[in-house]
């Protein structure tokens, strides 16, 4: 063994290097304060690691780049703690990172002879910035996707080659494919390739010159291996530990570690975007550039601020020098501070980033639950949000039904307008419970009791015939519970609600009886006024083509059917429905006929779970 | 001598600390070895399990195609449109690859051919030998892979002069109502016994 040792030595001089490696001189002895440099180093040592995993299982493409991160997340072997780790520990890096610096200024390690190797750190940590901003898009989701679209802009401003740099960036004219290749060649390939060149001369020229010992008598000197070596494993230990506690604290398994979004879809608004915490500052910092001034906030700022770090060196040079460059960094720390605590208090209190933040946790865990249910296609999972009606129904009815409709008191997706409704609120539509209660209260705030906050509506329906009937015959108690309970069971059966579960066949016939023929002692009967036309009608009591007189009266047939909703939806003013009583806008030319599904079946529940 | 270094070098000097107290020293040694380790192997045995991913038998059970019966008997095509010739005929069912699902996809192809008046023969295309696809040749009246020259009978018996170690993987047929059923499914390539891939 020694024989061949030595052999290799005379070959390769391994233990001279080794040596010079190992016992580099530690004056004043080893100490935690020198530690921050490697556990850069073993930070993005776990980087090399975790990311080349990661690469044997992502695939960069809009169309399979969430999904494949997907796969690893809920799929692959302890693959979230991999993208866990990896995410985490890039954060991890950015705080290791600004301690390094602020050190190296604290102690004036960037004074001569050590200028050279302030720039190379420098160059560092823009390679280390430019990985971030380059790894968040790559799960392609849509918190990565916005906040690259950000990004990209910001850098389309740039003067005299702004498009084209923004062209180049984005790989064409739209965020896609290209946009894929190009970032994750960027982040896999370019600039970790930098980060080890620069690294490398970065730790070659530290070595030239040695630690920067602030006070050399500390204690005897000693080597790097192995006292200073143990100080530097224990705070990798340390960061590590810290890195699997973020994981964890995220959430052991699947559901936990590293977040992903529902997939990028370019064309589903996104107002929770936010780049990651450390660049909230400069999301802040845009906020206070009016129109053509973003330039300044964007480029001229934070370059002037990257210049003077870089000039620091010589500014070091002068008395004050030292004093101003400390000064300085602390300067705009405390600024970044103070931008991040603005950014994160503006958001807390903002209730529309709240309802934004909410309703994308909604459809990040809507979409898996999509994939489960369904499986991902060939055309990738953005699909699946886009066919699901409890989704896109949701979306539909916030922007076309919500300004008169309620949902529970909402908008369908949680958020609560302040305008008076002046329409129904149709969260139980088609269940017995609506049906129940427009028998018995029509005028009640969920049916027609909101339609006199229109004035022109006024109390057309809230005093109608309906009304009149309900006031007449129900609430006098004329008609009995029990005979309202068969009307219900009688239109539920005609429902198709995903929650009208068993029928009771005897009550529907007793209710269709009373329906159409109503009972002495009763004013009236339901079948006078609505129209109606059921599958098996043995007795002929839906046979009267005389039916349906009054106007307003809507034909019942099929009533919470997909069919009767998806008529109504196209035109409630037709004769059939609300006639010359109706309000409502026909959505039979406004909304494209899947839309009308969408919101149909929303409205029904139908949709896979 | 390697070892020997400049005098300005960062040699350790005689009578440094640690020298004095050997014990020390191991411990030292000996903890920034086992953290270090540690440290090193953490993250790496993560990203290991999930590159060992394609080991799990979970994994191969969900890759399986869904579309066949429960015995493995996939819907190929009807009795009429089977010759005395052999024809390939892909097998269609819902193919699943990684987080893709693609339904009603070819999931592999068969040579059928009727032998006699109501009997079908049914080979997999996979040469045994490598998998590369084999090819009937007419004129020859032998399936023939393209890749190593190993040559087959219509029966599908190896031609001994082939590469391949076994006969051509014969497959289960069933005829139900004018219906061919073949139970598909995949051999390991390379070796004497056809066993499942």
């Amino acid at each position: 063994m020694k024989m061949l040792l030595n052999w290799l030595d005379d070959r390769t001089g391994y233990k001279a290097l080794m040596h010079e490696a190992l016992y580099e001189r530690v004056p004043g002895g080893a100490r935690w304060r020198y530690v921050w440099g490697s556990t850069l180093v073993y930070t993005f040592s776990v980087q090399l690691v975790t990311g080349l995993f990661l690469w044997m299982a992502y695939s960069p493409s809009s169309q399979t780049a969430w999904e494949s991160v997907y796969y690893i997340q809920h799929e692959m072997l302890l693959g979230w703690l991999l993208r866990g780790i990896h995410h985490f520990t890039a954060q991890a890096m950015v705080v290791l990172l600004v301690v390094h610096l602020l050190q190296v200024i604290i102690d004036g390690a960037y004074k001569a002879p050590r200028e050279v190797n302030f720039w190379l750190g420098l160059i560092l940590m823009m390679v280390v910035l430019g990985l971030s901003l380059t790894g968040y898009l790559l799960p392609w989701d849509q918190k990565g996707y916005w906040a690259t679209k950000v990004a990209t802009n910001i850098a389309g401003i740039t003067p005299v080659v702004g498009s084209e740099v923004q062209a180049l960036a984005v790989g064409g004219a739209n965020y896609g494919h290209h946009t894929l290749t190009r970032f994750f060649a960027l982040h896999a390939g370019l600039l970790p390739a930098l980060l080890v060149g620069f690294l490398a001369l970065h730790i070659y020229v530290f070595r030239r010159h040695g630690l920067t010992v602030a006070d050399p008598i500390h204690k005897p000197d000693t080597t790097f291996w192995p006292d200073q070596v143990l100080k530097d494993v224990v705070a990798c230990l340390a960061v590590l530990a810290t890195v699997l506690f973020l994981v964890l604290y995220h959430g052991a398994g699947p559901a936990g570690g590293a977040e992903l979004g529902a997939p990028a879809d370019p064309t589903e608004k996104y107002s929770a975007a936010r780049p990651e915490w450390y660049f909230l500052f400069l999301f802040q910092f845009l906020k206070y550039f009016p129109g053509e001034s973003e330039i300044i906030g964007a480029m001229v700022i934070p370059g002037a601020i990257v210049g003077v770090l870089a000039l620091m060196p010589l500014i070091g040079r002068w008395k004050l020098g030292h004093g101003f460059n400390v000064a300085f960094i602390f300067g705009i720390l405390i600024g970044i501070g103070v931008l991040t605590g603005l950014a994160v208090r503006a958001d807390r209190l903002d209730d529309d980033y709240r309802l934004a933040v909410e309703d994308a946790d909604r459809k990040a865990e809507r979409v898996k639950q999509l994939v489960q249910i369904r499986g991902i296609g060939p055309e990738g999972a953005v699909v699946l949000l886009r066919e699901d009606p409890k989704t896109w129904g949701a979306a539909l009815f916030a922007t076309k039904c919500a300004s008169c409709h309620r949902y529970d008191g909402h908008d369908g997706t949680g958020k609560v307008s302040k305008e008076l409704a002046t329409a129904s609120d149709l969260s139980t539509f088609g269940t017995r419970k609506w049906i129940h209660g427009i028998l018995t209260d029509p005028a009640g705030p969920k049916y027609f009791g909101a339609t006199p906050n229109r004035p022109e509506i006024g109390e057309l329906f809230t005093a109608g015939d309906m009304a009149g009937w309900v006031k007449e015959n129900v609430s006098s108690g004329k008609v009995t519970a029990e005979e309202i309970d068969a009307v219900v069971e009688f239109l539920a059966s005609l429902s198709e609600h995903r929650d009208i579960a068993a029928i009771d066949a005897a009550k529907v016939a007793k209710g269709r009886e009373f329906f159409a023929q109503g009972r002495d002692g009763v004013s009236g009967t339901c079948y006078e006024c609505h129209a109606i036309k059921v599958k098996d009608d043995p007795e002929g009591l839906f046979s009267d083509p005389s039916a349906q007189i009054a106007t307003g009266a809507p034909e019942l047939t099929g009533y919470g059917s997909t069919a009767w909703l998806r008529s109504f939806l196209h035109k409630p003013g037709d004769k059939k429905l609300y006639g010359s009583h109706n309000w409502m806008p026909a959505f039979g030319e406004s909304l494209t006929e899947r839309e009308i599904e969408m919101i149909v079946d929303w409205l029904l529940h139908r949709w896979p779970e | 001598m390697q070892n020997q270094l400049p005098s300005d070098s960062n040699c350790p000097a005689p009578g440094f600390a640690g020298a004095g107290e050997p014990r020390r020293g191991f411990v030292a040694k000996l903890a920034a070895i086992v953290i270090g380790g540690i440290v090193g192997i953490v993250p790496a045995a993560v990203g290991l399990a999930t590159f060992l991913n394609p080991l799990r038998a979970k994994v191969k059970e969900q890759q399986r195609p869904s579309g066949s019966d429960a015995e493995g008997y996939y819907r190929v095509t009807t009795f009429d449109s089977v010759s005395a010739t052999p024809q390939p005929f892909k097998i269609i069912a819902d193919r699943k690859d990684a987080w893709n699902t693609y339904p009603k996809d070819a999931i592999g192809t068969v040579f059928l051919q009727r032998v006699g008046a109501s009997e079908v023969r049914a080979f997999n295309v996979s040469c045994p030998h490598a998998g590369c696809a084999v090819d009937w040749r007419a004129t020859r009246e032998l399936y023939h892979c393209p890749c190593h020259n190993s040559s087959f009978a219509a029966d599908g018996r190896r031609d001994p002069r082939s590469p391949s170690a076994r006969d051509l993987d014969s497959l289960e047929v069933r005829v139900v109502e004018g219906v061919v059923f073949v139970k598909f499914q995949d051999f390991k390539a390379g070796v004497k016994e056809k066993k499942p891939a």
